[in-house]
């Protein structure tokens, strides 16, 4: 019989008085007077009552809270009683830890769970479809359930009775044939909507179209059988867009070898060659993250991943599983690399936009709001990176309308792993034949069926919720450090991977080339609960779990290390060098296949582009006479305004890393560039940015990617780091890649890409696409809706200083310092933050045509030449000129010192056509810096030959003075309203 | 022996997440301490008697499930209370920071309760302290700024107990409006701690707990402020100094152990 008990609050608590601010900025009729916050934990197994009693003093902080056991004892009146807990088999992480005091506590067992879920009390005149709706703010039906009752039904039910969310599969039949013997029509049914059951329901998308399951049907033709299930499912896993890259991988047009590996993989080959002795990278493109050299002794890693489709269905989850799952591939780099800082950046849809979509056509599937996106995603990384001890110094927010169908969620993390373990490079690592196949960390359940074929998939009605998994990050923790920490340098295991897209069934085919082979008894994968199909354990994307090659003679002790660490560690097979993939399941082979026909047998595709040029309108003349207000203006929007809110929820100074912080100077200006000290006892820096520019793709995807570039490299070399110690990533995020049009624009970025690596000698080192983000659904009115995401390429880089101590901020430091703009200005404001702002105000679009163009050669000599600059110390702040042009950089350098300005715009507006162009142009190159007068001369000197121009003096009021092309002045404003201004938009966040 | 370094155990393990730079912390200050999973220690393959100075570092043990430092303080409570107990008999000294100030209260051997933040949001920032209680660990140390970073970390108790506190000189120190939030015009108290509470004593002083993370200060070039610091000392032609305000608790610590010590041995 299942217990429950109950804690509540003794003092006011911050959680309820949250929740009540919340629940009544809901324009509900009526008022919440009060509301209660209870926690509530369901433990499904028979327990003695003093034991009971034993179990609720644990739970309970005396000083804080009360303990009940059973009866919901409610002593006031009140009227609504809400609770929310998670659905049957969705990871219950409190419940988890619940059950482990409970067992160390009561020193014995037991295999049923124990349910977490919380119970809101509430005291108001409010209807229950009020209370629905405050329901839905507090849980997404996907994972969660909900349960309302009235006052009158408590009262008369007397209690709110026991529930326990077991999972109760009914076993079906194990593994089941699929017939290829068929037509066409019948095979394109097949790989779109996946193998039926034999009660004729269909298991959702295999993602292959005719061509793959037209192979995958000769294949089997030749082995004179069908597939089973469990093989093709197998199969749609590997072959996924998500695992193999095939818009990157096949032809395109004249392209034989496709784009990654002519132009993104080629870029990085020429760049070595050339650099020679002086070649950073150690490890590109073939683990799971890039690595450089950091010193001698170690290597510094980095990986940035997106999460996209998930989170729209599930922010939180999307996310939190997003940056542990991004965590994993650091830790399954080489023999396993520390994680030291995370990343983050979110592309959304404006928070305020509340127009309904549905993922259906009958209006029954609501899409969340923008709003509940962000907030799911920002809490998603949130507890994901802070519950994990990694700090998260550097991201951004970006905002455009097209993100309201598919947010996207990038994430990333940087490691550090020494150059040797022992005697061997830690790069190294080799599954041999006979070690034991070991799956480590959690077990497995049903959440995360199908993520890797829904990634390549659009986004509708049929978009399987079984995708959403949760993450648990303390056993990701207990994992991580018995991994990195401990098990790597007692050399226990010969290579270790991370279980991401398609589980298991990815990770060991994976591993089993270096030995080319493995066979799995699928029978030891430990489960949740009873219950799976073999096809579900295999691809199953539960997360927290890595998978490793273990040498016999070391099980023993590596296991018995996991279990000192509270680890999971299970033997499910044994690589081999059969060249095959074998699956048994209790003693029968349900899995038999080439691991040369797994891994190659996909066909290639020959992908045809289409250029096409549109031409967009120009924005008039300047509007408005108001500069004033226009910068003020700018300053607010969503783009540029201060995301303070997410840098400090997120840790930052965990691992006493943090040099350069996310937050810089008096005014806290939220900065592109952070620098973290990951070895405490060397001085060498890493510093970490990320630049995208999606409002450029639609006029000029080659510029886009080129100012990507620019811009990612600017920042680090505006902070203080050195083009020779660079590496970049890229992250590209497309659209509807089928289409010629967007593979036209999709082949230019990814040239430009190749192009500027080389010019600027700086090599990719990792990266990873999202080719499908295109949403299908319905607006209230029932009528189609399409939205693509702008072509999106995300560029992140990393630099290794050799003193984090030089790091420069941005803020203005003294009055007096004189302030340059580096590079020249140009008439640039195609796809401007300017033009949109212009446009929204005289509600018409102006996109422009002018995408800023970035001369590599010059950027590079200047670059250098600043780099010598700040390695002698004569720069006092400095920031990378971006989104909003010089005014936003300048009142950004502002606000952060606290110190006003006075500009002259007099020298560089030349080539501009007016004063606000001038203003908010966002052309490539520019840094803008103060200095210490004194060290004018000797600034200058190493400056001499490229274009650098002194255009004002940081002054000592707290005046932020412009003067136009004509020497009047177009800008006043004082800098305590700027930075309210600033600070505004997310002021409530 | 009189030669031998100060030792220290760092616990680790379920989440807690600082036990390397508090280690670290610890070794610049001259101590020898050691990263000790409990697991070790409930196994008897390490033992707490054969250390100088117990460290609950920061963190987010079982992801702060059931209440920040609970699940940690039950698991210490179940199997360590013991040797936890003879430990502070001996006078000897304890640092619980953050979670493992949070695990200190669960356990009762410090007073009060963390309980969430006024923002019910984690929070990172730096904030100013002014000390106030007497103890080994805070001789020589007046106003400083170090970071907090946290969700649970407002101070509350009964108000006897924080009577007790008071005529005990017990309160480690409060929020003030220093340096830190002078410059960034930041409110002092950065989680509605009860009368400013940063963090308590226990056993005469020798046990402290602290929401603000000293181990993450052992620089000054970990202070926010550090790029103005490093352009105005350079103006001044003065050298800024290396350690930042959180190492003189460490260096506190180590030399406590090492002196009293050879007082024992003489």
């Amino acid at each position: 019989m299942a217990s429950r008990i109950i804690i509540s609050q003794k003092v006011r608590d911050a959680r309820a008085e949250t929740k009540k601010i919340q629940f009544n900025s809901l324009n509900l009729k009526g008022k919440i007077n009060d509301v209660l916050v209870l926690d509530s934990y369901t433990i499904d197994t028979n327990i003695k009552s003093d034991a009971l009693t034993k179990i609720a003093s644990a739970l309970t902080n005396k000083i804080l809270e009360d303990g009940t056991i059973g009866k919901l004892d409610l002593k006031n009146a009140f009227d609504w009683i809400l609770e929310i807990g998670f659905l049957p088999g969705v990871t219950d992480n409190i419940g988890t830890t619940t059950k482990e005091t409970i067992e160390d506590l009561l020193k014995f067992k037991f295999s049923e769970s124990v349910y977490f879920s919380q119970i809101f009390i509430l005291s108001g005149n409010i209807s229950r479809q009020e209370v629905e709706t405050i329901g839905l703010t507090l849980h997404n039906p996907l994972i969660q359930r909900i349960r309302i009752k009235s006052y009158a039904e408590f009262v008369k039910e007397k209690d709110l009775e026991i529930l326990v969310p077991k999972v109760n599969l009914k076993s079906e039949d194990a593994v089941i044939e699929v017939n290829l013997n068929v037509t066409d029509e019948e095979l394109i049914k097949i790989g779109k909507g996946g193998v039926v059951d034999k009660n004729g329901i269909s298991r959702g998308p295999l993602a292959l179209d005719l061509a793959y399951m037209k192979a995958i049907q000769e294949y089997f033709r030749s082995k004179k059988r069908n597939p089973t299930d469990i093989e093709l499912e197998s199969i749609a896993q590997t072959w996924s867009e998500h695992c193999k890259h095939t818009i990157f991988a096949d032809k395109l047009d004249e392209i034989d070898k496709g784009l990654y590996k002519t132009y993104i993989k080629e870029a990085t080959n020429i760049i070595r060659k050339k650099k020679g002795k002086r070649d950073i990278c150690v490890s590109v493109f073939s683990d799971n993250a890039g690595a450089i050299a950091f010193d001698d002794k170690y290597l510094v890693t980095h990986k940035v991943e997106t999460h996209n489709s998930p989170s729209a269905l599930d922010p939180f989850g999307g996310s939190i599983t997003g940056i542990v799952g991004v965590n994993r591939d650091t830790i399954g780099f080489g023999l396993g690399a520390k994680p030291v800082a995370n990343m983050y950046g979110f592309c959304l849809a404006d928070p305020s936009d509340t127009r309904a979509l549905f993922r259906d056509k009958n209006l029954t599937q609501k899409m969340l709001s923008p709003r509940r996106i962000m907030d799911g995603v920002i809490a998603g990384v949130n507890v994901g990176g802070n519950c994990s001890g990694i700090p998260t110094p550097h991201g951004f927010v970006y905002f455009d309308e097209r993100f309201r169908g598919k947010p996207l969620v990038f994430v990333g993390t940087v490691g550090i792993i020494p150059r040797k373990i022992g005697k061997n490079f830690s790069t190294e690592k080799e599954a041999k034949k006979g070690d034991c196949i070991v799956v480590i960390g959690g077990k497995v359940g049903q959440d995360g069926i199908h993520g890797a074929t829904f990634s390549s998939e659009v986004m509708d009605g049929a978009s399987p919720a079984t995708a959403v998994q949760i993450g648990d990050p303390i056993t990701q923790k207990k994992l991580s450090d018995a991994i990195v920490k401990e098990a790597r340098d007692l050399n226990l295991y010969s290579s270790i991977t991370d279980n991401g897209a398609g589980g298991i069934s990815c990770s060991i085919a994976e591993m089993a080339k270096e030995c080319n082979g493995c066979k799995v008894e699928l029978e030891k994968v430990p489960l949740k609960y009873p219950g799976l199909t073999p096809w579900k354990i295999w691809i199953s994307e539960s997360q927290e779990r890595m998978t490793l090659a273990v040498p016999k003679s070391k099980w023993k002790a590596f296991k018995k290390l996991m279990d000192m660490r509270g680890v999971g560690a299970d033997v499910v097979g044994e690589f081999t060098n059969s060249g095959k993939c074998v699956v048994t399941y209790h003693g029968k082979k349900i899995v038999d296949m080439d691991l040369e026909f797994l891994h190659n047998g996909l066909p290639s595709r020959n992908l045809v582009s289409k250029d096409e040029k549109i031409t967009y309108l120009e924005a008039p003349k300047q509007t408005s006479k108001d500069l004033t207000k226009i910068v003020k203006d700018m300053l607010k929007r969503l783009n540029i305004t201060s995301f303070e809110f997410i840098s400090k929820q997120y840790d930052h100074e965990v691992q006493a890393n943090s040099i350069l912080k996310p937050l810089q100077g008096r005014g806290q200006v939220n900065a592109d560039v952070a620098v973290i000290r990951p070895v405490l006892d060397s001085k060498k820096g890493v510093l970490l940015s990320s630049t995208l520019n999606p409002s450029y793709s639609e006029i000029d995807s080659y510029k886009m990617a080129a100012s990507s570039i620019d811009g990612a490299i600017r920042s680090v070399i505006a902070a203080g780091g050195d083009i020779e110690n660079l590496a970049i990533l890229d992250n590209f995020c497309w659209c509807s890649s089928t289409d010629p049009v967007r593979l036209g624009q999709l082949k230019s970025a990814v040239k430009a890409c190749f192009d500027y690596a080389v010019a600027f000698g700086t090599p990719f080192i990792s990266g990873k696409d999202s080719m499908f983000n295109d949403f299908k659904g319905y607006d209230e009115k029932g009528n189609l809706i399409n939205i693509s995401i702008p072509p999106t390429l995300l560029i992140s880089s990393i630099g290794v200083m050799n003193d984090a101590e030089k790091a420069i901020s941005l803020d203005f430091k003294f009055e007096g310092d004189l302030v340059y703009v580096l590079g020249g200005t140009l008439e640039e404001l195609g796809g401007s933050e300017y033009f949109k702002y212009v446009s929204e105000k005289t509600k018409k679009e102006f996109i422009g045509n002018i995408v800023p163009s970035v001369d590599a050669v010059k950027n590079m000599k200047l670059y250098k030449a600043f780099t010598k600059c700040a390695n002698k110390e004569l720069v006092a702040s400095s920031i990378s000129i971006g989104r909003g042009g010089l005014a936003v950089a300048l009142a950004k350098s502002s606000i952060g010192g606290k110190l006003g300005a006075e500009i002259e715009l007099k020298k560089i507006s030349k080539k501009t056509s007016g004063d606000d162009r001038a203003l908010f142009s966002e052309s490539q190159g520019r840094i803008l810096v103060s200095i210490n007068p004194k060290n004018k001369k000797t600034f200058e000197d190493i400056m001499k030959g490229n274009s650098f121009t002194q255009i004002g003096k940081v002054s000592k009021d707290s005046k932020f003075i412009i003067k136009g092309r004509d020497g009047n002045e177009i800008v006043n404003a004082g800098i305590d309203a700027l930075l309210t201004d600033y600070k505004s938009t997310f002021k409530n966040f | 022996m009189a030669n031998k370094k100060v030792k220290v155990l760092v616990f680790s393990g379920y989440g807690l997440n600082c036990e390397e730079e508090t280690k670290y912390a610890f070794e610049l200050a001259g101590g020898d301490a050691d990263i000790v999973h409990i697991n070790d220690l409930i196994a008897g393959i390490k033992k707490i008697k054969n250390y100088d100075i117990l460290a609950f570092p920061g963190g987010f043990s079982f992801g702060d499930d059931t209440g920040s430092g609970k699940a940690y303080a039950n698991k210490v409570r179940n199997h360590l209370w013991k040797d936890i107990e003879e430990f502070i008999a001996k006078d000897k000294l304890i640092i619980g920071i953050c979670n493992g100030f949070q695990i200190l209260t669960n356990l009762g051997i410090l007073p009060g309760a963390l309980m969430w933040n006024d923002s019910a949001r984690y929070i990172d920032r730096w904030v100013d302290i002014k000390i106030e209680g007497k103890s080994p660990w805070l001789t020589g140390i007046d106003t400083i700024s170090l970071p907090i970073a946290h969700g649970e970390g407002k101070f509350y108790t009964d108000t006897e107990t924080l009577k007790k506190i008071k005529n005990e000189n017990a309160i480690v120190a409060r929020y003030v409006k220093g340096e830190t939030c002078e410059m960034t015009g930041l409110s002092s108290n950065p989680n509605g701690a009860l009368e400013d509470i940063a963090g308590v004593l226990g056993n005469n002083g020798n046990i402290i707990g602290m929401m603000p993370h000293p181990e993450r200060g052992l620089f000054v070039s970990q202070l926010p402020n550090f790029p103005y610091l490093k352009e105005k000392s350079r103006r001044d032609g003065k050298k800024l100094p290396k350690y930042g305000p959180g190492f003189q608790i460490f260096k506190n610590a180590v030399e406590y152990c090492a002196r009293t010590r050879l007082k024992i041995n003489r």
